[in-house]
């Protein structure tokens, strides 16, 4: 097994509820109460990406796949754990020291009408990263480096004058992925990069992410609610839910037999041709909210197989025989 | 280069600004009257047959000389004279030119001022957020006019008829810059509240830039069409914050006279028959200050967001 590449140990995120000292302050009953309340957006999360590979992140909204990915860039700090790159802490460096990181990492968003600055030409867009992580190449080369990177994400380099509201959806976010890949990153976070593109688009900036993955030896953490493009795209797969890690998994052995109650609804609903009545899973209830958490196993508020220690003991991820690693009781008992 | 301002120059006859500006008269003839007073007053030395500020050519005999077309007024007067004999064309072109100077500089002040507070409140937020913001309650709770008078006077107590005259104008622009900045603080920080949500902030702060550059780079460029608006009103204030002061005594000094202490200084002879000396100047103050108004008017129509997408 290679080394990771990057590694997130024991992440947790909160998010503050309840604002100022004076706003947490209630009167209740006669007497004074302080109240404090948070969205507890990640409740430890354990991951490792290899180098080379494409991690899928899948979970339903809310989950806190963007969460993960906004604390791995360093957008968000987190309230506990730590991220490694290349066996490195980086989630307390400040400064200077954060610089050779965000060369190495780079991110791609959702939204690709806001991505982009309205205000500076895409050659402005493109320059400024390299420029700014190399104040001492010529001219020449900087012009050189963005006729390359804008030819390589498929866009006519003569159309660096134009601003991003001149372009679609699909050329805008390549622009994205263009100023992403102009500092020459090792590491790519994608955060739902194709879910605001129209259908027909979706398939060409897939493939061109995995054009550059193979051309320029990139990983991937790829952030997604899309079960179709992960079969597509992932190495591997780690499936969310209410902010924690349920099943981390090849993608074929995740595809092929998922092994936690909730992956197994989850792959169930997705559409199938051949069948018009489909059998997926119905699960009972709705998501509990992440400012009270259940306690014990997130989901055993829904899940078919939950006993009592699902209520009391928090399930950790242990790997399984079919190289699967479930956070499940009722897996790790055999019951499942 | 030349590729570059020609494309900008296509860009603008393109745009919506544009477009609206060609269809709206009120705009148009606003523009053209404010074009005409601000090139008037800039090469006032030019255009006056006078010079109001050079004493050798002012002569007291022709004193409160009515305009051309009353009885017993002079040709070479036009607009007629002051009670000192200066000819009231060359004087009000030149006090347009402090009205306007004191305008334009105070709203400079203001809006270097709001800018880098409202960008630091919005970006930074917190409590650095808090304290500017609270520093900007406080000084809206006093009014302008209070303030200035207040620092005028003891400015003008301090050092003197004489002395005052001399930096007269340059006290006038930091009183009224200072005293107006949460205006735009307020604006600016509101816009940076917007935009500093959006992706291409992320992108910036994932590339690694400091602060600095993401605020003024990014960010500044975004929310500047709402600054552009209330500057221009802002300008009008001024001019009128101004001439208050002025006409309290506080302002502009009769030897270089803004337009509202000439609306001052003709104050005194109004009841006596020579209502030009204060009738003409206000109506040249009043007229300045509609078409600027009337711009921002027609800039806030076109540039508010709801309206229009940029």
């Amino acid at each position: 097994m290679t080394s990771p590449l990057v590694e997130i140990r024991g992440l947790e995120k909160r998010f503050d509820l309840s604002g100022g000292l004076l706003e947490q302050i209630t009167f209740k009953g006669g007497r004074f109460q302080r109240k404090q309340e948070a969205v507890h957006a990640i409740n430890g999360v354990d991951l490792q990406v290899r180098k080379g590979e494409a991690l899928c992140v899948v979970g339903e909204s809310g989950c806190g796949k963007s969460t993960v990915a906004r604390t791995v860039m360093g957008l968000l700090s987190p309230s506990a754990g730590e991220v490694h790159y290349d066996g490195q802490r980086i989630d307390n460096l400040k400064g200077r020291d954060v610089l050779p990181y965000r060369r190495k990492m780079q991110m791609i968003f959702q939204n690709p009408y806001a991505s982009l600055n309205p205000r500076m030409t895409i050659q402005q867009t493109l320059e400024e990263p390299i420029r700014f992580h190399q104040p001492d190449i010529a001219r020449s080369e900087v012009q050189a480096k963005v006729q390359e990177v804008m030819a390589s994400v498929g866009i006519d380099p003569d159309w660096g004058s134009r601003f991003g509201h001149e372009f679609s959806g699909g050329q805008r976010q390549r622009i994205a992925i263009a100023r992403a890949l102009a500092v020459d990153p090792e590491f790519i976070v994608a955060d739902e990069p194709i879910s605001a593109l129209d259908v027909s688009i979706q398939a060409q900036v897939l493939n061109l992410l995995m054009e550059a993955q193979e051309t320029r030896n990139l990983t991937y953490l790829f952030i997604t609610h899309d079960l179709a493009v992960v079969e597509h795209f992932g190495t591997r797969v780690a499936v969310m839910y209410l902010g924690r890690v349920c099943e981390l998994a090849d993608t074929k052995t995740l595809f092929a037999e998922p092994r936690h109650p909730y992956t197994q609804a989850l792959l169930s609903a997705i559409p199938k041709l051949e069948d018009d009545r489909p059998n997926y899973i119905r699960l009972q209830g709705e998501v509990p909210t992440p400012v009270n958490l259940p306690s014990g196993c997130v989901f055993h508020g829904r899940c078919p197989y939950a006993n009592e220690r699902c209520r009391k003991e928090i399930p950790k991820l242990i790997a399984t025989d079919g190289g699967a690693q479930v956070a499940c009781h009722a897996v790790e008992e055999g019951r499942l | 280069m030349t590729t570059a301002t020609l494309s900008r120059w296509n860009r603008f006859r393109e745009s919506f600004l544009w477009y609206s500006f060609k269809r709206d008269k009120v705009a148009i003839a606003s523009f053209i009257v404010l074009l005409l007073m601000v090139f008037a007053a800039v090469f006032a030395p030019l255009f006056a047959p006078t010079n109001p500020y050079d004493l050798a050519q002012i002569d007291i005999m022709n004193s409160e000389l009515p305009p051309v077309g009353m009885p017993g007024a002079d040709a070479a007067f036009p607009l007629g004279t002051d009670a000192q004999g200066r000819d009231m064309l060359s004087t009000i072109l030149y006090g347009t030119r402090v009205s306007l100077l004191i305008g334009f500089g105070a709203v400079v002040l203001q809006a270097a001022l709001g800018i880098l507070f409202g960008l630091l409140a919005g970006y930074l937020g917190g409590r650095v957020d808090s304290i500017l913001m609270r520093i900007a309650d406080v000084q809206l709770s006093f009014s302008t006019l209070m303030v200035a008078i207040i620092v005028g006077a003891v400015f003008k107590a301090s050092f003197g008829n004489l002395m005052f005259g001399e930096i007269a104008i340059y006290m006038l622009i930091f009183i009224i810059g200072v005293a107006e900045w949460p205006q735009i603080a307020r604006t600016v920080r509101a816009s940076v509240l917007a935009e500093k949500k959006k992706e291409y902030v992320d992108a910036a702060k994932v590339m690694g830039y400091r602060t600095n550059r993401i605020m003024f780079r990014h960010i500044l460029p975004n929310t500047l069409s709402p600054i552009f608006v209330i500057a221009t009103v802002q300008i009008a204030n001024a001019i009128i914050s101004e001439a208050a002061l002025s006409f309290l005594g506080l302002g502009m000094p009769e030897t270089q006279p803004s337009l509202g202490s000439l609306i001052k200084s003709g104050f005194d002879y109004i009841q006596s028959g020579s209502w030009w000396i204060t009738l003409i100047p206000g109506l040249v103050l009043v007229v300045l200050v509609l078409v600027i108004n009337l711009l921002g008017d027609w800039l806030r129509d076109v540039m508010n967001p709801r309206l229009y997408k940029g």
